[in-house]
């Protein structure tokens, strides 16, 4: 079921459009960037960009930190918002579960579609923003990568630090895939899951500005989503990233249990 | 009272089906669903044996796919008990389903595939074999085009190419959902409303394909809200009304004779002077009805009168006049 799962994924022209999509956007700023040679000034703008001019072996990072607020989660909870709602809506549901598919085996199928889509769609920002970061934007013959501490960085200590954040960011978009899962098991509605996702993203991250909401700032499923920034200062100052991982697990933990309560007893009437 | 009970004393002994519990495809006992207030399924005893035709007739909203949906494990009951091949479901569904094909209310598929990418992706999605260890392979790898072939071939959609199913008509899609359900060659076929969407030409083709399937030992449910397609094609028939089973008997026997006799002549009216009313009454279409006459009294008589008897045969309620009957 694993393999039909990844095979409908790949299957699939919108697979391919979004992610498409996704990796544009970070090229188009890279564009920009190397044509005129304005970077941000620190502290405005999308992360790292500040830093990336000089030095285009940075950019995959930056060019994630540009998806991640908006295009990332969005294609994440479409893409998981899709996965059981969109089979109830093309009436494919039933045939599956009548092949017979066990709803565990189906739940546990979407689940690792979903998240090999995450993991593609991560990997290829990352691949794309480092292509189009040393060839826009050169690294200008430096060996070593200046962090956001102003030490310097070899480039293998530049590849692990991308490769954890690469994974940091992939686990918050599981964050995200459990949550438009979960709501996908509710609804026969593929659209209103993606967009019920969204919108528990939106309001976490109102909430995690609002002074008022300081009691569970600290629990809302967005709040640590930049501590990734954090790999790139020297010495990395792990506490957020742990307290963001714990985050995320905890409510991955908790959403999938509940999808797969709620699912593996409801009435399938679609 | 339970649809069980229902007038004992007309059912004929089953020619079709009915035997012990043994051969039955398909038994519920007591099967209800509430969704809410609403009550979609009222205390169901059906009983559907191998080698049926079994129509399963009742208006919309009477709970047919309801409890279609229930034999398949797709929506639970709120009370009774459903044995399909012998096995409880929904706790064997695993175990009896890779056996059952299904068409539950209009076929599913995605629309940007081709009809055999759809069944492709549909077949590999299933376990190879049933529970049993002993049970064939229906659904191996190995022969898996020339499953969907000739699943393809048996509902005509051959020549449709690699066309997705998006560009398909409403009758295409449901031969291919019919198809879909007949690619692992199941013992038992459970179809709800198969015809919707098919132009006449296309009902007759799948009533033809049902009652080949059928001789050769498939047993069919099928479900629908026409009289007309119950009655051409099933040997068994269930009546639903209002979630509750009014009547399940041979079709025959819900045909069966009303007791009276119908009397063609070449004079209506100097028949009905011989005999004089109310003995004889004429129906629209010029037959003379004879009530409780004797019949061999009765032409005598009209011979007597110079009034020709061209033909003399009891009469039989339409499975329409019976199931108005049952239901009004
Ligand atoms: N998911 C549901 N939620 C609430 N009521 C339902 C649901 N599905 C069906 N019903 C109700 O159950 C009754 C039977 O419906 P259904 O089984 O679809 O009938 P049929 O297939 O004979 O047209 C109807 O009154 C319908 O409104
Ligand atoms: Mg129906």
């Amino acid at each position: 079921m694993i393999g039909v799962e990844l095979r409908k994924l790949l299957g699939r022209p919108r697979t391919w459009v979004s992610i498409g999509l996704l990796c544009l956007l970070p090229v188009v700023v890279a564009v920009f960037l190397a044509v005129t040679g304005i970077a941000p000034r620190p502290g405005q703008g999308p992360t790292l960009l500040s830093a990336v001019l000089g030095n285009g072996a940075l950019f995959p990072a930056a060019a994630l930190g540009i998806v991640l607020p908006f295009f990332l989660p969005i294609a994440v909870a479409v893409q998981a918002g899709e996965s059981v709602a969109g089979e109830a809506q093309s009436g494919t549901l039933r045939y599956l579960l009548v092949r017979p598919v066990g709803r565990t085996r189906l739940l546990v199928a979407k689940l690792v579609s979903v998240l090999a889509y995450t993991l593609l769609a991560v990997l290829s920002v990352a691949a794309t923003g480092y292509l189009a970061g040393i060839s826009l934007l050169g690294n200008s013959g430096q060996v070593t990568t200046t962090t956001l501490s102003g030490t310097t960085l070899t480039p293998a200590d530049l590849a692990w630090r991308t490769g954890v954040m690469v994974l940091y960011i992939g686990w918050s978009m599981v964050g995200v895939a459990s949550v438009a899962l979960f709501l996908s098991t509710l609804t026969d509605s593929p659209l209103a899951a993606a967009l019920g996702g969204l919108a528990v993203l939106v309001s976490s991250t109102v909430l995690v500005t609002l002074d008022a909401a300081g009691a569970v700032r600290d629990y809302l499923p967005t709040r640590y989503w930049l501590a990734w920034v954090d790999l790139f200062r020297d010495p990395v100052p792990w506490g957020d990233v742990t307290a963001g991982v714990l985050v995320q697990t905890g409510y991955v933990v908790v959403l999938l249990g509940a999808a797969w309560a709620n699912f593996s007893t409801r009435d399938v009437t679609s | 009272m339970t649809a069980r009970e229902h007038d004992p004393a007309r059912r004929p002994a089953p020619t079709t089906g009915g035997g012990a519990d043994g051969d039955a495809v398909v038994v519920t006992r007591g099967l209800t669903k509430r969704y809410g207030r609403v009550t979609a399924v009222d205390d169901l005893d059906l009983r559907v044996a191998a080698g049926d035709r079994y129509g399963f007739l009742g208006p919309n909203g009477s709970g047919k796919t309801t409890t279609v949906r229930m034999l398949l494990g797709l929506v639970h009951a709120t009370s009774g008990e459903i044995e399909v091949l012998g096995r409880r479901v929904p706790r064997h569904a695993k175990d009896v389903l890779p056996e059952v094909g299904a068409l539950v209310e209009g076929p599913g598929a995605y629309p940007h595939l081709s009809a055999r990418a759809n069944l492709r992706l549909l077949d590999a999605a299933g376990p190879a074999r049933g529970g049993d260890p002993l049970a064939p392979d229906t659904g191996s790898r190995r022969t898996r085009r020339s499953r969907i072939e000739a699943a393809l071939e048996q509902v005509g959609l051959t020549d449709v190419g690699r066309r997705p199913v998006r560009a398909y008509s409403l009758g295409m899609r449901q031969r291919l959902g019919l198809a879909a359900a007949l690619l692992r060659g199941p013992r038992l076929l459970v179809l709800d409303e198969p015809t919707n969407g098919l132009d006449p030409r296309g009902i007759a083709e799948i009533r033809d394909l049902l009652l080949d399937l059928n001789r050769r030992g498939t047993a069919v449910f099928l479900s629908s809200h026409l009289l007309a397609e119950v009655e051409l094609f099933c040997t068994r028939v269930g009546v639903l009304h209002r979630g509750r089973l009014v009547a399940q008997d041979d079709l025959d026997a819900l045909r069966g004779p009303t007791g009276r006799t119908l009397v063609r002549v070449d004079d209506v009216d100097a028949a009905t002077r011989v005999l004089g009313l109310p003995a004889a009454r004429t129906t629209d279409d010029g037959l003379l009805v004879l009530d409780d006459l004797p019949v061999p009294e009765a032409t005598a008589a009209l011979v007597r009168g110079g009034v020709a008897v061209l033909e003399a045969a009891p009469e039989r309620r339409t499975l329409e006049q019976s199931v108005l009957g049952l239901t009004s």
